[in-house]
C-alpha cells in the first residue's frame, strides 16, 4: 500500500468521524488525535524528512493537503455543531410573548395647571413675566387701591369671602381676583412693568357654572405709551396663539370694572353649530376676558403719576379658556379629584407648552 | 333691568328693529342677557275657525273639528270642552313648535283620526288664559258640553280650553298681532356705574348716542298747586337725605291702573296692584325715579327725616327704637344710622328712606288724599341700610347705586299728572325740604388724552357731539378746538354720578365712537427681555409637577378650604386651629378653615374613587398651604396619596405601593430638584397624620423639614372614613434651599475614576432599636474621602442572633483617587469601617 493510498483511506476515516462528532468535545479529540503535536497526521508529517527526495515531492503536497482538509472539516463540523446548540438553547427559551406586559401606572396633568402653562408660553413670547401674590388678602389690595370705594355696590359684584376680623377689627379676605399681584408689582417695582398674575381666586359662588375657588390669569402692562389699541391686539395675537388658529377676530364690548377706565369685555368670533366650539369662524360671539386702561385712581394709589404713565390690565378665567378650549362640559369635576375625569381630560408629563413646540 | 321696546320708543325716535337696538345696546355696553320677542314664540300660530265639531267615533271626550285655516280646511283632533262650531280660536300646524307643550306637532293618530294639526289654549302658547274674557263670558255656550261629559262646573273652569277670540277676528291672521302681543321684552345687566340705565329713558339716550334715533326726552310740566299743603317735611339728617319734595293729592279715586300702564307693568314682571302704587313702580323704572305714596288720613303731622334711633339710644333716653312693620309684611327694627321717616312728632317711624316704606301709612284701594314722597338719599347710607336689613328693594337698588338728584320735582309732578289723569284729585302746591346735592359737577378734559390712551385721534367736533348726545356740556376753548390739545371744562349731567375725570371722557368717547375704531397697533417688544419669566418657585412646580406624573400619579387641585377639625389632622410643632384663618361666611360649613395640608383632601378624594371601584388611586398636588394670614404665611407644598391595590400581573406577586415606594418617589422627586439625597436625614414622623414606625420625616441639618413619608395612621383613615393602608408623602417645596447663583454655566471638568473600585462586604448585629440609616452613616464617616457609598443589601433575623438583634450586611465602595491602594491601606480602610460603625451604633461584626 503505498503512502497515498494509505491518506486516502485515513481522509476517508476522518471525515467520517468528523461528520458524525456529536459534539464540540468529540470534535476536539479527533483534532488531537490527528493534528496534535502527537497526532497521527502530525507523525506523518515528521516522517517526510526521512524520505527519499521523489517520494518526498509527492507524499508532502499530499500530505500538507489532508492536514488542511481536515482541519476544515473539522472548523466547519465545529460551525455546524455551534449552530445546532444555540437553535437548541433558542428552541428551549421559547416564550409566550402575547402574555402582558407590566403595567405601569399612567399619571396625567390637570388641565387647568397645563392652560396656566399655555398661557405663560404665550405671554412670556411677548415680554412679560410671571407674578404671584397671596390667597389671603387685605381689603387695601384686593378692594380699595382697585378703586372699590368702601360701601360701593361694586364689592357687591364680588361674593367676598371673609376671615375671622382681627382684633383691630380688620379683616382680611380671600382674594376675589388676582388684580392684588398687579398692585403688589407696582408698589414695588417702577415701571415698565409687563406681567401676568396667575392663581386661584374666591367668590361665594356656587351652581353649574361657578365654584367657589376657581383660577385667573391677569396681565399689567404700564409704560408711557401703552394704548387701548395695543391692548386689543395684544389680546387678539393671544386668542388667535391659545385656540391655536390662524387668526381670531375679536370684538370689545364696553363694560364696567372699577380698576379700568375705559373698560371692556373681549368676544372671540366662533361656531357652536357642530357641538364644539371653533374659533375663528362662524357667526357667534363668545365672552373670553375682562381688560381696560388702568384706572387713573389705581396708578395714583400706587405712587405712580397717571400724566407720566399709562399701560392696560385684563384678567380672564382659566378654569374656562380650558373648558372652551379642550370641550369639557362641567366647570364642577374640574375640583372633585375623580380618576377617569384627570386621566380623560388631563395631560401626557411629556407634554410642555413651548412657542417652539407648541402649546398642545 | 328689563323694558319693552314700544317703552323705550317713549323715548327713542327711531326706526331701528329689535336686531339693530340689540346690537346698538351690547356695543354701547348694555349687556343683553336676554330677548322674548313674542311676535318670533307665536310666529307658527294663526287664528282659525272651527266649521264644524262631531264626536270621536273612539273617544268621548273628543272631538273631530273640521277647521277653516291659512292653510285650508283642516281635519283636526281636540279634546277641549269648548271646542264647538263657529269659534273663532288658534291653530298650529303640523311642524309648529309648542312651547307650553314643549313639543313639535307631527300628523299621528289620535285614537285612529289623525290630527293635522291643533287648536291651542293661552297655556299651551305660554299667553294669557282667557285674554278676552270670552271663555267665561260664554259658558252657556259650552258648560253643557261639559255636563254631559260628567264634568263639574268648576273642573270645567280650571281645565281650560282652546282660546276663545272675538269672531270679528279674520283667519289667517298671525296669532301674536291678533292677541296684541306684539312688544318685544329686552333684559339686559346694568353695571353698577350706570344708575341712569335702571331708568327706559337712560338707556333711549344711550342708544341716541350711539346713533339709532334720536332722543326726545319727553319734559314734564309742573302742575298748579290748588293748596297750601298741609304737610310739613323737616330734614333732620341732611347728610342722608339733603332734599325731600312732597305734594298731596286730595280726592282721588284709586283703583286699577289703566290697561297700557298694567301691561307695561306686567310685561317686566310686575304685578299690577292699584294706580297710586303702580305709577310709583313705573316712574322707578320709566326715569329711574323711585318715590313712594302716603295715605295721607293715615300720617299724624309732618314728617320728620332722620338718623334711626337704636335700642341703645332707646336704653339711654325716653325714646323708643323705631320698629317698622314694612310693606313686606316683616317687622323689624331700624338699623342705626339708617334714614328714618317717621311722623307722630318724629316718634312713629313710618319708612326706612329710600328702602322701605311702612304698612301703617301705605296708600290702599280705599284711599282718597294721597301724600307722594319725591326725595334723595345718599347711596352710602342707603347701602348700609340695605345690608343690614337685607332688603331687596327697587327703591334700594337705585338709591345706593345712585339715584338723579335733580329728579325730585320732575319725578313728582310726573306722579301727579299720571294720577290726575287717571284717579282726578286736588293736588296741593309741593312742599320741598333742602335742597339737591352734587348737581353743578364740573370736570376738566385733557383732549390729548384720548389719542393718547386709545390710539384714536377723534375730531373734536366729534368729541362734542358724543359728549352733548350723552348730556354732558362740553366748553372747548377755540384753541383747543383748533389744536386738538389743551383742556376743556365739560359740565356732567347730574344722572352721571360715575364720571369723575377725564378717563371717564375717553371711555364715552370710545365706548359711543365703538371699539372697532381701534387701530390694530401690534405691543411693541419690551424696552429689556426678561430671561427668565417664572419664578425659581413655579420651575420647581413645574419640574415636581411632570416628575410625578410621569412616575404615575394623577394630578388633582382641591379646595383651599377645609373643615377644621380635618385641618386639625394634620397640625405639628404645637401649632392649633386659629381664628385668622377661619372663613367668617365659608360657602359650606365643612368648608370653613384654611388648609395646612391638602392630604386629608386628598385621602377623602382617594377614598371616593375606591368607592366608585378604581382599583388603584395615586393622586398629588402642588399648590398653596396657610400657616398664618400673612403672605408669607403662605407656603407651596407638594402631596401625595397612593391607595388601593396593585394591579395583579401574572408573573408574579404584584408588589404594593409601600413606604418605601413613597420614599422612592419623594427621592426622586428631590433629586429632579437638584437637591442630592445624601443631604437629606430621615428621622421619626411629626403629627397625628402619620403612622407612627411606618412613616418618617425628611430633614435637612435639626431643624428645617423638608418632607413626611409613609403610611397614614389607621386612625385618621377611620376620621376620615377612609379604608387603608394609604401611603402619602409630602415635600415642602419652600424649604428646599435655593441653587446657588454662580457668575457663569460653566460645569466643573469631569474627573475620570482611573483606578478600580474596590467592594467588601461586612455584616453587623445590631440591637432592633439601631436603624441602618445610622450604620451606613458610620460606615460612610470611617474614611469619607475614600468610601464613596454604602448599601445595604441584606437584612437578617434569627435565633442565631439572639433576642432583638438583627443582621445588617453592607457593601462598602472603596474609590481609590490618585494611586491603587495597597493590602494593607485596604485593611486599614475595613478596620476602621468596623470600628466606626460599632461605635456609632453598638453593633458587632457578625462572625
Amino acid at each position: 500500500m503505498t503512502m497515498l493510498d494509505q491518506l486516502s483511506e485515513i481522509e476517508v476515516h476522518i471525515t467520517a468521524a468528523v461528520a458524525v462528532a456529536p459534539a464540540e468535545a468529540d470534535l476536539e479529540a479527533i483534532r488531537v488525535a490527528e493534528l496534535g503535536k502527537k497526532g497521527r497526521i502530525s507523525l506523518l508529517m515528521r516522517e517526510l524528512g526521512a524520505m527519499p527526495p521523489e517520494e518526498r515531492l509527492r507524499a508532502g503536497p499530499a500530505l500538507n493537503g489532508l492536514k488542511d482538509r481536515v482541519a476544515a472539516a473539522i472548523s466547519a463540523r465545529r460551525q455546524a455543531l455551534e449552530v445546532e446548540t444555540l437553535n437548541r438553547r433558542l428552541e428551549s427559551e421559547r416564550e409566550d410573548l402575547t402574555l402582558p406586559h407590566r403595567q405601569e401606572m399612567h399619571g396625567a396633568l390637570h388641565p387647568v395647571m397645563q392652560v396656566f402653562e399655555e398661557i405663560a408660553a404665550i405671554f412670556a413670547d411677548m415680554g412679560f413675566s410671571v407674578a404671584e401674590g397671596p390667597d389671603i388678602e387685605d381689603d387695601f389690595h384686593n378692594f380699595t387701591a382697585l378703586n372699590f370705594p368702601a360701601g360701593h355696590p361694586a364689592r357687591e359684584m364680588h361674593d367676598t369671602f371673609f376671615l375671622r376680623p382681627a382684633a383691630d377689627g380688620s379683616r382680611k379676605v380671600l382674594r376675589t381676583h388676582t388684580s392684588p399681584v398687579q398692585i403688589r408689582t407696582m408698589m414695588s417695582a417702577p415701571p415698565p412693568i409687563r406681567i401676568i398674575a396667575p392663581g386661584r381666586v374666591y367668590r361665594k359662588d356656587w351652581d353649574a357654572t361657578h365654584t367657589p375657588m376657581f383660577h385667573q390669569v391677569e396681565g399689567l402692562v404700564i409704560d408711557k405709551t401703552a394704548h387701548m389699541g395695543h391692548l386689543k391686539q395684544c389680546l387678539t395675537d393671544f386668542c388667535a396663539r391659545f385656540f391655536e388658529v390662524e387668526r381670531a377676530e375679536t370684538r370689545l364690548r364696553p363694560h364696567f370694572f372699577p380698576f379700568t377706565e375705559p373698560s371692556a369685555e373681549m368676544d372671540v368670533r366662533c361656531d357652536r353649530s357642530g357641538g364644539e366650539i371653533r374659533v375663528g369662524v362662524g357667526s357667534d360671539w363668545l365672552e373670553i376676558l375682562g381688560c381696560g386702561m388702568v384706572h387713573p385712581n389705581v396708578l395714583r394709589q400706587c405712587g405712580l403719576d397717571p400724566e407720566e404713565v399709562q399701560g392696560f390690565a385684563f384678567g380672564m378665567g382659566v378654569d374656562r379658556l380650558a373648558m372652551l378650549k379642550y370641550g369639557m362640559p362641567d366647570l364642577r369635576p374640574y375640583f372633585e379629584a375623580d380618576v377617569d375625569w384627570i386621566r380623560h381630560y388631563g395631560f401626557r408629563p411629556w407634554l410642555l407648552p413651548t412657542v417652539s413646540g407648541g402649546l398642545s | 333691568m328689563k323694558f319693552t321696546l314700544s317703552w323705550l320708543n317713549d323715548y327713542l325716535e327711531s326706526g331701528a328693529d329689535l336686531a339693530a337696538i340689540v346690537d346698538a345696546m351690547t356695543l354701547a355696553g348694555l349687556e343683553v342677557e336676554d330677548i322674548h320677542d313674542p311676535r318670533e314664540a307665536l310666529s307658527a300660530f294663526s287664528v282659525a275657525r272651527i266649521i264644524d265639531a262631531r264626536p270621536h267615533p273612539n273617544a268621548d271626550k273628543l272631538q273631530v273639528c273640521q277647521v277653516e285655516t291659512k292653510d285650508g280646511t283642516k281635519e283636526i283632533v281636540c279634546g277641549a270642552l269648548n271646542a264647538r262650531a263657529g269659534l273663532i280660536t288658534a291653530y298650529a300646524p303640523i311642524g309648529a313648535f309648542v312651547p307650553g307643550l314643549g313639543v313639535t306637532l307631527a300628523a299621528r293618530p289620535v285614537r285612529g283620526v289623525v290630527s293635522n294639526g291643533m287648536l291651542c289654549s293661552g297655556g299651551e302658547l305660554g299667553t294669557a288664559e282667557d285674554p278676552f274674557g270670552l271663555r267665561s263670558s260664554r259658558e252657556d255656550a259650552w258648560m253643557p258640553r261639559a255636563a254631559a261629559l260628567g264634568v263639574t262646573p268648576d273642573a270645567a273652569r280650571l281645565d281650560g280650553g282652546i282660546l276663545e277670540l272675538p269672531d270679528n277676528f279674520q283667519v289667517g291672521a298671525p296669532l301674536a298681532e291678533a292677541l296684541g302681543e306684539t312688544d318685544p321684552v329686552i333684559d339686559f345687566e346694568v353695571t353698577p356705574n350706570r344708575p341712569d340705565w335702571l331708568g327706559v329713558m337712560g338707556i333711549a339716550r344711550d342708544l341716541a348716542a350711539k346713533g339709532v334715533g334720536r332722543f326726545s326726552p319727553r319734559a314734564v310740566s309742573p302742575v298748579t298747586g290748588q293748596f297750601p299743603c298741609p304737610i310739613n317735611v323737616v330734614l333732620e339728617a341732611p347728610d342722608a337725605c339733603p332734599i325731600f319734595a312732597g305734594r298731596l293729592i286730595r280726592g282721588v279715586r284709586n283703583g286699577p291702573s289703566p290697561d297700557w300702564l298694567q301691561k307695561r307693568l306686567k310685561s317686566i314682571g310686575l304685578n299690577p296692584k292699584n294706580l297710586l302704587v303702580d305709577v310709583t313702580n313705573y316712574i322707578s323704572f320709566d326715569r329711574a325715579r323711585p318715590l313712594h305714596v302716603y295715605d295721607a288720613s293715615k300720617l299724624r303731622g309732618d314728617i320728620i327725616v332722620r338718623t334711626a334711633r337704636s335700642t341703645k339710644d332707646a336704653e339711654v333716653g325716653a325714646t323708643e327704637p323705631d320698629i317698622l312693620d314694612g310693606l313686606d309684611g316683616v317687622r323689624r327694627e331700624a338699623p342705626a344710622s339708617a334714614c328714618v321717616i317717621s311722623d307722630n312728632g318724629g316718634r312713629r317711624c313710618i319708612g326706612l328712606g329710600g328702602v322701605m316704606g311702612g304698612n301703617e301709612t301705605s296708600s290702599q284701594l280705599d284711599t282718597t288724599d294721597v301724600f307722594i314722597e319725591s326725595a334723595w338719599f345718599d347711596p352710602l347710607t342707603i347701602a348700609r341700610a340695605g345690608r343690614q336689613t337685607g332688603i331687596l328693594s327697587d327703591a334700594r337698588f337705585r338709591f345706593e347705586r345712585g339715584v338723579d338728584p335733580n329728579s325730585c320735582l320732575e319725578g313728582l309732578e310726573l306722579a301727579t299728572r299720571l294720577i290726575l289723569e287717571n284717579a282726578g284729585g286736588e293736588p296741593s302746591e309741593v312742599v320741598v325740604a333742602g335742597a339737591p346735592p352734587k348737581v353743578d359737577r364740573t370736570i376738566v378734559f385733557k383732549v390729548r388724552d384720548m389719542e393718547r390712551l386709545t390710539g384714536v385721534a377723534m375730531k373734536p367736533k366729534r368729541m362734542e357731539e358724543i359728549l352733548k348726545g350723552l348730556g354732558f356740556r362740553p366748553e372747548a376753548p377755540a384753541k383747543s378746538w383748533r389744536s386738538g390739545d389743551g383742556e376743556w371744562r365739560i359740565q356732567v349731567p347730574s344722572f352721571r354720578p360715575d364720571i369723575e375725570g377725564s378717563a371717564d371722557i375717553v371711555e364715552e368717547l370710545i365706548r359711543i365712537e365703538g371699539f372697532d375704531s381701534l387701530p390694530t397697533d401690534s405691543l411693541p417688544p419690551p424696552a429689556r427681555a426678561a430671561q427668565i419669566v417664572v419664578t425659581p418657585m413655579q420651575n420647581r412646580i413645574r419640574i415636581t409637577r411632570r416628575v410625578l406624573a410621569a412616575r404615575g400619579f394623577l394630578e388633582t387641585v382641591t379646595w383651599s378650604f377645609m373643615d377644621s377639625a380635618k385641618a386639625a389632622l394634620c397640625l405639628t410643632d404645637g401649632r392649633v386651629i386659629e381664628d385668622r384663618l377661619l372663613i367668617e361666611n365659608p360657602i359650606a360649613s365643612e368648608l370653613c378653615y384654611m388648609r395646612p395640608s391638602m392630604l386629608p383632601n386628598l385621602i377623602e378624594a382617594a377614598q371616593k374613587n375606591l368607592d366608585r371601584g378604581a382599583r388603584t388611586v395615586r393622586f398629588f398636588e402642588a399648590g398653596p398651604v396657610y400657616e398664618g394670614d400673612r403672605p408669607e404665611e403662605q407656603k407651596t407644598r407638594l402631596a401625595a396619596i397612593a391607595a388601593g391595590t396593585a394591579e395583579r400581573h401574572w408573573s408574579s406577586r404584584s408588589s404594593s405601593y409601600d413606604a418605601f415606594a413613597a420614599k422612592a418617589d419623594l427621592f426622586a422627586t428631590l433629586e429632579a430638584l437638584d437637591q442630592p439625597a445624601d443631604r437629606f436625614q430621615i428621622g421619626p414622623p411629626a403629627g397625628p397624620l402619620w403612622h407612627p414606625g411606618r412613616a418618617a420625616t425628611v430633614r435637612l441639618g435639626p431643624k428645617t423639614v423638608i418632607g413626611s413619608f409613609g403610611e397614614i395612621h389607621p386612625a385618621i383613615l377611620r376620621t376620615l372614613r377612609a379604608e387603608g393602608p394609604m401611603i402619602a408623602f409630602e415635600i415642602a417645596l419652600d424649604n428646599l434651599p435655593a441653587a446657588k447663583a454662580k457668575p457663569s454655566k460653566t460645569r466643573p471638568l469631569l474627573e475620570r475614576r482611573h483606578l478600580t473600585p474596590i467592594r467588601r462586604d461586612f455584616a453587623f448585629v445590631a440591637l432592633e432599636r439601631v436603624t441602618a440609616g445610622e450604620i451606613v452613616r458610620a460606615a460612610m464617616k470611617a474614611d469619607p474621602k475614600l468610601v464613596a457609598a454604602v448599601s445595604v443589601f441584606d437584612i437578617f433575623r434569627g435565633p442565631s442572633l439572639g433576642e432583638n438583634r438583627k443582621s445588617v450586611a453592607i457593601e462598602v465602595t472603596i474609590q481609590p483617587k490618585s494611586e491603587a491602594l495597597k493590602d494593607e491601606q485596604i485593611d486599614a480602610i475595613c478596620k476602621s469601617v468596623v470600628q466606626s460603625v460599632e461605635k456609632a451604633t453598638g453593633a458587632t461584626l457578625r462572625s
